[in-house]
C-alpha cells in the first residue's frame, strides 16, 4: 500500500538548527539550566572563569588573560552545545506538535439530546463536551473530540494524526468503532458518544508528548543521573580538595603557587561526565522522535523503556505472522488424474469465488501456466457461501466444484461417484502441515485437492531469529486448532503458541508469564484485548482498533501494523544502549584528561611531574585548554549519535556487552588522547601562548 | 637466605594465593551453612538456643532491614560505651600490673571508635598505655564484636540479593551469636594454639627488666595476653595490635611461618565470602566472578609493591648503592614475607603490620594507599569489604546493563533508583571524607603541626591516615602526630562515618532488594560472571575508586619517587 506520510524532516534540517540555536541560548537561564544538575555545575565554572577573565583584563600584568578567556570562552560553548543537543532533539517534535494543534483549535460540535439521526442538535463548542454527550458529525464536519461511532458509518480521513491521506471507514459495533477528535468526516454521517475529558484528548496527550511538555523522567533515567551526580560531586570534591593540597605542596617544596582557580574549574568542567550529562535529555527525546517518525506514540516514555526489558512478546497470528489470508500453494491430482486437469477444473470452479483464497487459486493456476485461461461465457456461476462451503462454475453442461472436504465428497458420493482410496491421506497430510485443503471436483468426480496455506509475512522468519538471539520469546496467538497452529509456529520460528485462543486466554497467559517475572508485549486492537492490553507491560494498541483498546493501551500504533511492536522493542533498547554507552565513553575519557591537566597544573610545583606528560603537550595552557576544548568539543561530535542511537545488532547479551564494552570503554580511553594531542598540536600552532 | 628471590618468592606468593583460595573456598562452604541455619551439632545447637532463649529471641524472628540495622547501631553503641569507660578508668581496674593510668579523653574516644568500627587505629603504643585488662576485655572482645557485625551486615547483603518478595533480612542477634560462635570463637582458638606453639607469649606477668645486650643498659621486655589477642586480631581484619610494633614485634609474630600464618588468617574470612555468596545464592560462578576481581586486583598490588622494593631507593640507587630497600622491614620476614602482609593488611582492612609502610618506596607506599582508597574491597574488612564490593558491582551492572539495552539487573533483580543510590553511599562516603579531611588537615593550624615530614612525603602520610580511618583500615603510615586532639577527634568522627553509613546503606540496599520479583535469566540478560564483565567490575572499581584520587597520587607518591630519581 502505497502511503503518503508528511515530509520527513531531518532532524538537521537547517530551519531546525536555526530555532535549536536560539532556544540553546535561552536554556542558559540557570532556572532552567538546574534541570541538568551537570550542566548547571559548567554553566557556574563558565561565569566563574568570566568573572576571573574581567579581573585578568584590568589587572596590569594581563598575563593569562587570553588563557583565562579562552578556557571560559569554551565552559559557556561546552553549555551551549549540551543546550543545542536537547533542544535539536526536540525540534522536530516541536515542528509537528505545531500543526497539530491548529486541528485541535476549537472548533463547532452538534451535541444531540438523543441518538437518533433525526434527532434535533444544539451548536456548541468542542471545548464543551464531556465524556458520554452524544454529537453528530456530517460530511465536511470535523469529530470535535474523542469518542465511539454509536450509529451509522462514516469515511473519515485522519491525515491530520496519521498523516495517512487514505480515508478510513469507522462504524458503529466491531472493532473500528473508535474516532479520533480533529479528524475528517468526508463522506455519509455518523453519531458519536464522546468518551474523553476536554483537554485530554488522544490529540492532546499526542502533542503533550511530542512536545516533551509532559515528558516526565524515566526511572532509569533519574538513576542514571544520580550516579552522574554523584561523581560530578565527588569531582568537585577532588578539586576542591586540590587547593589546599597544591598550596601545603607549594609552600613545603618552596617552588610555584597553589593551582589557579581557573585550572581548578578546567579540571572539574573535564573530570565531570559531561558528555553523557549533556546528551542524555536528548538521548531520551530523540527516542520517542524516532518512534514517532515510524508513526507510533508512545503515551509514556516509561513505556519506551520498559520495551527495552520485554522478554516476550504475544503477537497475534493474523496480520503479524501470516498475511491476513491463506492461499493457494500447491494442485494435488488423486491417482490417475493429469495434473494440467485439476489445474484447469480448480480455475474454473474458484473463477466466480471472491473470497481471498479463491482468488489465489484462480491466481497460482493461472501463474502454473496450464489453463486454458479463457473468459467465461454463458456460464452459471455458484459463488462461495458460508452455507455450501462450495463455489463453482457450470458451463457447457460440466459442473466444477471445489469446497471443504467433506461439503464436495458428500455431493460426489450423492451422486454415485466413488471416492478415491487416495484422497484422505492427501488431505489429511495437508492438515497436518497446518494448510487447508480444498477438494476439487468435475463432474462429480474427484479430481484432486488444492493446499491452501498460511502465508508468513516476508522477513518474520529472520526477525523471530534476531528476538531469540537477544533473549526475547515469541508466542503465536491463533485461534485455529493446534495442529495447525503448531505447523505454522514451526514454519514462522516463533517460540511457543497458544492455539484454539478465546479472547480471556491472552490475559492469562500475559498473567502467567508476568508471575514467572517476565515483561510481556502485546498488540490489540478489539474491545475484548482490553483487558489483556491492560494488563502487559508494553501494549500496543492500533490506531483503528477501538476506543477501550486505545485507552487499555500504553503505545498507539497509528499505521496499525502489529509487526511494529518489534521495532518498539528495538527503540527501546536503542535508548538504554545509547545512555549506557555514552556513559562509558564519558567515564572512560577522565583516563586522558588526568594525564592531561595534572601534570600541567602542578608543573610548577613539582617540575619533575613533566613525566606524566605522556601525551607530549606543549605547555601546561595548550594542555589545559586542549583537554576543555575536547571536551566540549566531542559534544556536538556525538549529537548525531545520540539523536539516531547506538546502532542495533541483534545479539546475545554477552557479545554485545563485550562489543560496546570495546568500542565504547576502550574507544573512550584512546580517543580523549588523539583529540588532546590533535588539539594541542594545533593550538600551540596557532596561538603564541 | 637471601633476603629477596625472586623466582623463588613468586612460587611462594603463588602457593599462598593457593592455599588461601583453598581454605577460603571451604570455609566460604562453611559460612553458607551456617548462616543459613543448616548446621547440626547438637551441644552448640543446644548453647545457641539457651543463648537465644536468653536474649529473648529466636531464628523464626526476622527483621526488616530498619530493625536490622537499629539492632546492630544499639550494639555496637553499648560496645563502644564499655570500652570508653574501661580505657577511662583503667588505671583503678585490675590486672594492671604496669599501673598504667586512664586515657585522656580525646585519645579514649578515638581508640573506643577505632575498635568498635573494626578499624583499630591505634593513637597509642598498646604496652605502655593499655593495661591487661583492657587489652582482654576492653580490645580483644571488640575484635571479636566489631568482626561479628562485619560478618552481619555480609550476611544480610546476601541475604537481600538471594531473597525475594520479603522485607525480611535476618535477625541480628541470631547472627551476631552464630558469628561469635561457630566462626570467630572456633578459628580463633585453633589460631591460637598455633601461635602460642610457635612462641607467642600468652601470660599476665609484669614487664621483664634484664641487662641488656652488649653495651646498652638495662631493657624492659613487656609481657602479656599476646596470643588470643593476636589471632582474633588477624582472623577478624582487626589490626590493633598488642605491641606498638604490631606484627613486627617477636611476641607477636616470631618466626617466617607465624607470618604467613597471620597472613593466611587475615585474608581468610574476607576471601571466603564470595564463596560463601556463590553457595547461597545457588549461582557458584557469580561468587567466583567477585573472588576472580579481589584476585586480580591484589595480585596486581603485589605485583607493583614487590618490583618497587625490589629495585632499592631511586636515590641510593643512583649514588652506587644498589639493592633491596630493607628500612622499616624485618629480616626474618624477607622481603616477600613483607611485602605480602603490607598488601594484605591493607587490601583486608585489617591494619596490623610487619612491615614500616612509612618506609616503603613512595611507588611502594603508594600501592597501600590505592588498596585502601579504592574502598577496601580487594577482599576487604570482614563483611564491610564484600559489601562495597557488591556496591560497585550494583554500578558496573548498571552502566553495563544499560549497554546492552535492558534497565540493569543483578542476579534477576532490577536496579533502580533506589540501589542506585545506596550503592553511591557506600562507595563514595568514604572517599568523600578522606577528601574533605585532608584539605581540612592542609588547611588548618593543629592539621598541619602534626605533620613530621613537609612535603609530598607528608602529604601521602595525612591523605594515608584520613583513608585508613575511613575506610576502617587502621594501619598507619606513621610520621603524623595522630594521638593529637586534631587528629583524635577528627579520625574519630570519619571512622564512625566511614564504617556506619555505609553498613546502614548496604543494609537498605539489601531490604530493597530483597523485596523485588525476580526475573529469570535468558540470553537476552547480562552475564555478570564472565570475562567481559570481570574486566568492567576491576575498571569500574579503578576508575570511580583509585582515579579520583590520581591529584594526590601525583603530588605524593608520585612526586616524592620522581624527586628521588632526580636525587633532589
Amino acid at each position: 500500500m502505497a502511503r503518503k506520510r508528511v515530509t520527513p524532516v531531518t532532524a538537521f534540517d537547517p530551519g531546525l538548527l536555526r530555532t535549536a540555536a536560539i532556544d540553546s541560548l535561552k536554556k542558559l537561564d540557570l532556572r532552567r539550566q538546574i534541570e541538568n544538575p551537570v550542566m548547571f555545575s559548567v554553566e557556574i565554572g563558565g561565569i566563574l572563569t568570566t568573572v576571573a577573565f574581567l579581573y585578568e583584563l584590568f589587572r596590569p600584568t594581563m598575563t593569562s588573560v587570553m588563557f583565562v578567556g579562552m578556557v571560559s570562552a569554551w565552559l559557556w560553548l561546552t553549555v551551549l552545545f549540551s543546550n543545542f543537543a536537547e533542544s535539536l532533539a526536540e525540534g522536530r517534535g516541536k515542528a509537528r506538535a505545531a500543526s497539530l494543534r491548529r486541528s485541535r483549535a476549537t472548533m463547532a460540535a452538534k451535541k444531540l439530546n438523543s441518538p437518533q439521526f433525526s434527532a434535533l442538535f444544539e451548536s456548541v463548542t468542542s471545548t464543551d463536551l464531556k465524556p458520554g454527550d452524544l454529537v453528530l458529525v456530517q460530511t465536511g464536519d470535523l469529530i470535535p473530540s474523542d469518542g465511539e461511532v454509536i450509529a451509522g458509518a462514516a469515511l473519515i480521513n485522519e491525515a491530520a494524526i496519521t498523516g495517512e491521506s487514505a480515508p478510513v471507514v469507522r462504524e458503529s459495533g466491531g472493532d473500528r468503532s473508535a474516532v479520533t477528535g480533529g479528524t475528517t468526516v468526508i463522506a455519509n454521517e455518523v453519531i458519536v458518544r464522546i468518551t474523553a475529558e476536554p483537554g485530554k484528548t488522544f490529540l492532546d496527550c499526542m502533542i503533550q508528548m511530542i512536545e516533551g511538555a509532559k515528558r516526565r523522567k524515566t526511572p532509569n533515567e533519574q538513576a542514571l543521573e544520580i550516579l552522574l551526580f554523584a561523581l560530578t560531586g565527588v569531582f568537585f570534591l577532588v578539586v576542591a580538595a586540590i587547593w589546599p593540597v597544591s598550596a601545603y605542596s607549594a609552600a613545603t617544596s618552596g617552588s610555584g603557587s597553589p593551582v589557579p582557580l581557573t585550572v581548578l574549574i578546567a579540571l572539574f568542567v573535564c573530570l565531570a561526565p559531561t558528555t553523557i550529562a549533556a546528551l542524555l535529555p536528548a538521548i531520551g527525546i530523540a527516542g520517542m522522535d524516532r518512534l514517532f517518525q515510524r508513526n507510533i506514540i508512545a503515551m509514556s516514555g516509561r513505556a519506551i523503556e520498559a520495551a527495552g526489558d520485554v522478554n516476550v512478546l504475544l503477537l497475534d497470528k493474523t496480520g503479524t505472522i501470516t498475511l491476513g489470508n491463506r492461499q493457494a500453494a500447491a494442485f494435488i491430482p488423486v491417482d490417475g488424474v493429469d495434473e494440467a486437469d485439476l489445474v484447469n477444473a480448480a480455475y474454473c470452479a474458484s473463477y466466480a469465488d471472491e473470497t481471498p483464497e479463491g482468488k489465489s487459486v484462480v491466481a497460482l493456476a493461472t501463474e502454473s501456466g496450464r489453463t486454458l485461461n479463457w473468459i467465461p461465457t454463458e456460464a452459471t456461476f455458484m459463488p462461495f457461501s458460508a452455507h455450501t462451503r462450495m463455489s463453482g462454475m457450470d458451463i457447457g453442461g460440466v459442473s466444477y466444484r471445489k469446497g471443504a472436504t467433506d461439503a464436495v465428497t458428500a455431493e460426489s458420493t450423492s451422486h454415485g461417484n466413488p471416492i478415491p482410496p487416495d484422497l484422505i491421506p492427501k488431505v489429511t497430510r495437508i492438515a497436518q502441515t497446518g494448510g487447508t485443503p480444498l477438494v476439487v471436483s468435475r463432474d462429480w468426480t474427484i479430481l484432486g485437492v488444492v493446499h491452501l496455506k498460511d502465508i508468513l509475512k516476508s522477513g518474520v522468519r529472520e526477525r523471530f531469529f534476531d528476538l531469540r538471539r537477544m533473549g526475547i520469546r515469541t508466542v503465536m496467538i491463533t485461534g485455529d486448532n493446534r495442529l495447525t497452529a503448531a505447523a505454522i509456529a514451526a514454519e514462522a520460528g516463533v517460540d511457543d503458541f497458544l492455539a484454539e485462543a478465546k479472547p480471556d486466554d491472552k490475559l492469562r497467559l500475559i498473567k502467567t508469564y508476568q508471575e514467572e517475572g517476565n515483561m510481556v508485549a502485546m498488540t490489540g486492537d478489539g474491545t475484548n484485548d482490553a483487558p489483556a492490553l491492560a494488563q502487559a507491560d508494553v501494549a500496543v494498541a492500533m490506531n483503528n482498533g477501538t476506543q477501550p483498546a486505545r485507552e487499555a493501551a500504553n503505545i498507539i500504533d497509528l499505521d496499525s501494523d502489529p509487526t511494529k511492536l518489534i521495532d518498539v522493542v528495538e527503540i527501546g533498547k536503542q535508548i538504554l544502549m545509547t545512555r549506557g554507552a555514552l556513559t562509558t565513553f564519558s567515564i572512560a575519557n577522565d583516563v586522558a584528561k588526568y594525564f592531561a591537566i595534572i601534570p600541567a597544573a602542578f608543573l610548577v610545583i613539582y617540575p619533575q611531574l613533566a613525566v606524566l606528560n605522556v601525551m607530549g603537550l606543549a605547555t601546561p595552557e595548550t594542555a589545559i585548554l586542549s583537554a576543555v576544548i575536547f571536551n566540549a568539543l566531542v559534544i556536538p561530535l556525538l549529537i548525531p549519535l545520540a539523536l539516531r542511537g547506538v546502532q542495533f545488532r541483534p545479539m546475545p547479551a554477552a557479545r554485545l556487552f563485550t562489543y560496546n564494552l570495546v568500542i565504547f570503554g576502550l574507544g573512550g580511553i584512546v580517543a580523549p588522547f588523539l583529540g588532546i594531542k590533535a588539539i594541542d598540536l594545533l593550538l600551540s600552532a596557532v596561538m603564541p601562548l | 637466605m637471601p633476603i629477596a628471590n625472586p623466582p623463588v618468592d613468586v612460587v611462594t606468593i603463588a602457593v599462598f594465593l593457593f592455599l588461601v583460595t583453598l581454605a577460603s573456598y571451604f570455609l566460604g562452604q562453611y559460612l553458607a551453612a551456617v548462616f543459613s541455619g543448616k548446621l547440626h551439632w547438637n551441644p552448640m545447637i543446644r548453647l545457641e538456643k539457651a543463648l537465644f532463649y536468653f536474649i529473648d529471641t529466636s531464628t523464626d524472628h526476622e527483621d526488616s532491614w530498619q530493625g536490622y540495622a537499629r539492632d546492630l547501631l544499639i550494639f555496637n553503641a553499648i560496645g563502644f560505651c564499655i570500652l570508653f569507660l574501661v580505657l577511662i578508668i583503667q588505671g583503678i581496674l585490675p590486672l594492671n600490673p604496669q599501673h598504667v593510668s586512664g586515657f585522656p579523653l580525646s585519645q579514649a574516644l578515638n581508640i573506643a571508635v577505632s575498635f568498635t568500627t573494626n578499624t583499630n587505629w591505634q593513637v597509642y603504643s598498646g604496652e605502655t598505655a593499655a593495661s591487661y585488662l583492657t587489652q582482654m576485655i576492653g580490645f580483644t572482645v571488640q575484635n571479636f564484636l566489631s568482626a561479628a557485625t562485619g560478618l552481619c551486615i555480609a550476611v544480610a547483603v546476601m541475604r537481600g540479593l538471594t531473597r525475594k518478595t520479603t522485607d525480611r533480612i535476618g535477625n541480628f542477634w541470631v547472627d551476631m551469636i552464630r558469628a561469635v560462635l561457630y566462626v570467630l570463637i572456633p578459628l580463633a582458638f585453633i589460631a591460637t594454639i598455633v601461635l602460642l606453639s610457635q612462641g607467642v607469649i600468652q601470660n599476665l606477668d609484669p614487664s621483664l627488666t634484664i641487662s641488656g645486650y652488649g653495651d646498652a643498659g638495662p631493657q624492659t621486655i613487656a609481657m602479656g595476653p599476646v596470643a588470643s589477642q593476636e589471632a582474633i586480631k588477624m582472623l577478624g581484619t582487626n589490626g590493633g595490635g598488642f605491641f606498638n610494633a604490631n606484627s613486627a614485634h617477636p611476641y607477636e609474630n616470631p618466626t617466617p611461618f607465624t607470618n604467613l600464618f597471620e597472613i593466611i588468617l587475615i585474608l581468610l574470612i574476607p576471601a571466603s565470602l564470595p564463596f560463601m555468596f556463590g553457595t547461597l545464592s545457588g549461582k557458584r560462578k557469580q561468587g567466583f566472578a567477585i573472588y576472580i576481581a579481589m584476585l586480580v586486583l591484589f595480585i596486581a598490588a603485589v605485583g607493583m609493591l614487590y618490583s618497587a622494593e625490589l629495585s632499592g631507593n631511586p636515590a641510593l640507587v643512583s649514588q652506587g648503592v644498589p639493592g633491596v630497600s630493607m628500612e622499616g622491614k624485618e629480616v626474618r620476614f624477607g622481603l616477600a614475607g613483607s611485602i605480602l602482609f603490607s598488601a594484605s593488611t591493607t587490601a583486608a582492612a585489617n591494619g596490623a603490620v610487619n612491615t614500616m609502610h612509612d618506609s616503603l618506596a613512595p611507588l611502594g607506599g603508594l600501592v597501600p594507599l590505592f588498596l585502601i582508597l579504592v574502598g577496601e574491597v580487594v577482599f576487604g574488612g570482614i563483611g564491610s569489604g564484600f559489601a562495597t564490593m557488591i556496591a560497585f558491582v550494583i554500578v558496573a551492572v548498571f552502566i553495563a546493563g544499560l549497554m546492552i539495552g535492558r534497565t540493569p539487573e543483578y542476579l534477576a533483580k532490577k536496579i533502580e533508583i533506589f540501589e542506585m543510590k545506596m550503592a553511591l553511599i557506600t562507595i563514595l562516603v568514604p572517599s568523600i571524607l578522606v577528601l574533605v579531611f585532608t584539605g581540612i588537615a592542609l588547611v588548618v593550624t593543629d592539621g598541619l603541626a602534626g605533620i613530621f615530614n613537609p612535603g609530598p612525603h607528608g602529604l601521602s602520610e595525612v591523605v594515608y591516615a584520613f583513608a585508613s580511618m575511613a575506610n576502617n583500615n587502621g594501619s598507619a603510615f606513621a610520621g603524623l602526630n595522630a594521638a593529637s586532639p586534631f587528629y583524635a577527634l577528627t579520625g574519630a568522627l570519619v571512622m564512625v562515618v566511614g564504617r556506619f553509613m555505609p553498613a546502614i546503606a548496604m543494609l537498605a540496599l539489601a531490604g530493597s532488594l530483597a523485596k523485588k520479583k525476580t526475573i529469570p535469566a535468558g540470553t537476552g540478560t547480562l552475564p555478570t560472571a564472565s570475562p567481559s564483565f570481570i574486566i568492567w567490575l576491576v575498571a569500574v572499581i579503578l576508575i570511580i575508586g583509585a582515579l579520583t584520587f590520581f591529584p594526590f597520587f601525583a603530588m605524593g607518591p608520585i612526586a616524592e619517587h620522581l624527586s628521588l630519581l632526580g636525587g633532589i
